[in-house]
């Protein structure tokens, strides 16, 4: 036989799926692991911007005034949210992160006028402290949850899912329930927590109204409350969360992250966050609700391209979590301590992994001490130094957005609109409904 | 003591419920609610020692993340009565629907007649004293404080319990993943007659069992049976 088709891997049992079995055969378990989906989907990558030429006038790309000022909670709040960008931090727990990361989070967000947003186990005083905006979660779990630090919060976030894992709860793991950690969430220390996949008070959409004017009584009618879906039946979600009266609908693609569940759900659940945005805007116009209702739109927002490319398909914000995590370091091969970079590569191979690779979020053995509880870890994601990383990415993200607005001759990022794109994909072109580059066709519209 | 009188059938439950967060968190006094009929989130988020009456029957998260008040609901109450409480005492004369007592950090509930299902569901700390029976999926993931039910529990008692503790009097039909009956020792009849005399039931703990969890979700492994194939 011919060696080099002796040695054609099998398309069905590649060495990836060969490596799964094996390791099914051996544990017996299921892997858990944190982050995003690693598959590829379309993305706005698949996407370009039509800036202008002949037909549209462009505004100077550096210097001319392009607003970024973003409101949200509009609909019902006494004290809707003001941004000074449409980019926001999303909700990660202490827990999952450092307290030395929710600072820095808190310190970044609050230097680019922007929010930050609590997690599962509550809200620390610090990331209170340092947050001018801070958006309160309301979770499953209700790990930590108190109607003292729900009157502290800017705005309130009910999560019904999360787009690495819709319809699927979440789990902390012992190495990471500290001693602070575990008093937070009124559990033993060390054991493996699960958070809930459904809210303990409410299952559908007609209690959630009820729970709903619960929370606007409780905190007097002034926060904005937001709506967060894991994004699979977009258009019956969101239309549902506005019925049940959210201020915001908060749609979370299936590349969005987390800090550990389990991986068939991470790559087999949820739809990529390209065709989300056009679902949840379709949804709001068949109701007359959009740009009554705004919307903030994540999973796996990455550049100041894909912000633009967001608004511009109709989002009013986005939320960005794993991009943060990697503005402070994480998959980094070393970590910063007074200037000095400190190689933890052999500490990645230690996991079973390697910097550019590493989902390891889950074991709380961080090696640049981002996803951690161990105090030896935490100290090497300073918090000064961070402030500085992530303010930094955020400005450079806030950057690319203004600049190719201005190209597409928008005074106010929040001008830009769906004809400013084409899409270089068919796949994309059906997902976002938008003309295939070059060409004026829709794939699916007028049944062609 | 001044008997304030408030009504629904004048007034809205937003007025009642920003007169109450106006009030002094150190106000000990008492009011009357009238006119509830079937009205949500009634005395939500209140935050002071005072006594409120609610005369009549009331609808979702009655006296929903209590602190300090002690409220009675003179008739039935919906789902979800005193949710997320963390201090006070809350009184449902009469039955309760679904999810009562639920994410509790602290306090008391007390339910003279039956309570639904998912009664206790999440508690972290509160205490829930039922006089009547339980539905299905009571104290489901309860991580902390006391369930006692005077009656029945229905199918699926305690499923994946933490370290909440429950107490039942009657007939257990069924119980959930991970929990299992305990003897009941000293300090449990210690616990249920505490109990019992919080909430003014005249019973002899030697009548109750006790169900705890049997811990084999702690720690997350392929032993642990999380999975059930029925």
């Amino acid at each position: 036989m011919n060696p080099d088709q002796s040695r054609e891997e099998n398309f069905s049992f590649n060495s990836k799926i060969l490596n799964y079995i094996y390791q099914a055969a051996e544990t017996g378990v299921y892997d858990i692991r944190g982050l995003g989906a690693k598959r590829h989907v379309p993305t706005f990558d698949d996407l370009v911007f039509l800036t202008a030429s002949m037909s549209r006038y462009p505004l100077e790309g550096y210097r001319e005034k392009c607003k970024t000022k973003t409101v949200l909670g509009t609909r019902h709040a006494k004290k809707p949210i003001e941004l000074d960008i449409p980019i926001t931090i999303a909700g990660m727990s202490f827990g999952a992160l450092s307290a030395n990361v929710k600072e820095a989070i808190g310190r970044a967000a609050t230097e680019m006028g922007t929010s930050t947003t609590t997690g599962d186990g509550g809200m620390t005083q610090e990331e209170r402290q340092s947050s001018k905006t801070l958006v309160y979660q309301v979770l499953p779990s209700r790990y930590g949850f108190n109607p003292d630090d729900l009157r502290k919060a800017d705005a309130i976030e009910i999560v019904v899912g999360q787009g690495a894992k819709p319809g699927g709860g979440g789990m902390l793991l012992g190495l990471k329930v500290g001693k602070r950690v575990a008093e937070m969430r009124t559990l033993p220390e060390g054991i493996d927590q699960r958070s809930a996949c459904r809210h303990p008070d409410w299952t559908g959409p007609d209690d959630l109204t009820i729970k709903i004017l619960e929370l606007r009584e409780i905190t007097d009618w002034k926060l904005p409350i937001y709506v967060k879906i894991g994004a699979t039946r977009v258009k019956d979600d969101v239309k549902l969360a506005v019925k049940s009266g959210a201020d915001v609908v908060v749609i979370d693609g299936m590349q969005g992250g987390t800090a550990a569940t389990q991986e068939t759900f991470i790559e087999h659940t949820g739809i990529p966050t390209l065709p989300a945005i056009r679902l949840a805007v379709d949804a709001l116009q068949e109701i007359d609700m959009y740009g009554k209702v705004q919307l903030i739109l994540s999973g796996g927002i990455r550049t100041g391209a894909d912000v633009a490319k967001a608004l511009a398909l109709g989002a009013d914000a986005v939320s960005l979590g794993q991009a943060v995590l990697m503005a402070l370091g994480c998959n980094s091969p070393h970590y910063v301590i007074e200037n000095d970079n400190v190689d933890v590569t052999s500490e990645y191979h230690t996991l079973g992994t390697t910097p550019g690779y590493c989902h390891h979020c889950h074991t709380g053995r961080c090696p640049v001490g981002v996803t951690t509880q161990l105090p030896d870890l935490e100290k090497r994601m300073h918090p000064e130094w961070g402030t500085r990383r992530l303010k930094n990415y955020l400005q450079t993200i806030t950057m690319e957005m203004t600049t190719l607005a201005r190209a597409c001759g928008n005074s106010n990022v929040h001008h830009l609109e769906r004809e400013d794109l084409v899409a270089l994909t068919l796949e994309a072109a059906a997902m976002a409904k938008l003309p295939l580059a070059g060409t004026d066709w829709i794939p699916g519209e007028k049944g062609i | 003591m001044e008997n304030i009188d408030l009504d629904l059938n004048t007034q809205s439950v937003r007025e009642i419920n920003q007169f109450f967060h106006n009030l002094n968190s150190s106000d000990k006094r008492e009011f009357e609610i009238l006119h509830p009929n079937g009205a949500h989130n009634i005395a939500v988020g209140l935050d002071a020692p005072i006594t409120v009456h609610i005369r009549g029957h009331a609808g979702y998260f009655i006296a929903g993340m209590n602190k300090q008040a002690e409220i009675t609901i003179h008739g039935n109450v919906g789902w979800s009565v005193g949710e997320n409480m963390m201090s006070g005492v809350i009184r449902v004369n009469g039955f309760a629907s679904e999810c009562a007592g639920s994410s509790g950090h602290g306090g008391l509930l007390i339910i003279d007649g039956d309570a639904s299902s998912r009664c206790g569901i999440s508690m972290k700390g509160s205490s829930i004293v039922v006089g009547g029976n339980v539905g299905h999926m009571s104290a489901f993931m309860a991580q902390a404080g006391y369930l006692l039910i005077c009656g029945d529990a229905d199918h699926g008692l305690g499923d994946s319990l933490y370290e909440a503790i429950i107490y039942v009097r009657g007939k257990i039909h069924g119980l959930g993943t991970d929990a299992r009956e305990e003897q009941m020792e000293e300090p449990d009849y210690n616990k249920v007659s505490e109990l019992l005399d919080m909430a003014k039931f005249n019973y002899d703990p030697k009548e109750f069992k006790r169900v705890a969890s049997a811990k084999t979700f702690y720690h997350w492994s392929p032993n642990s049976k999380q999975f059930s194939v029925l």
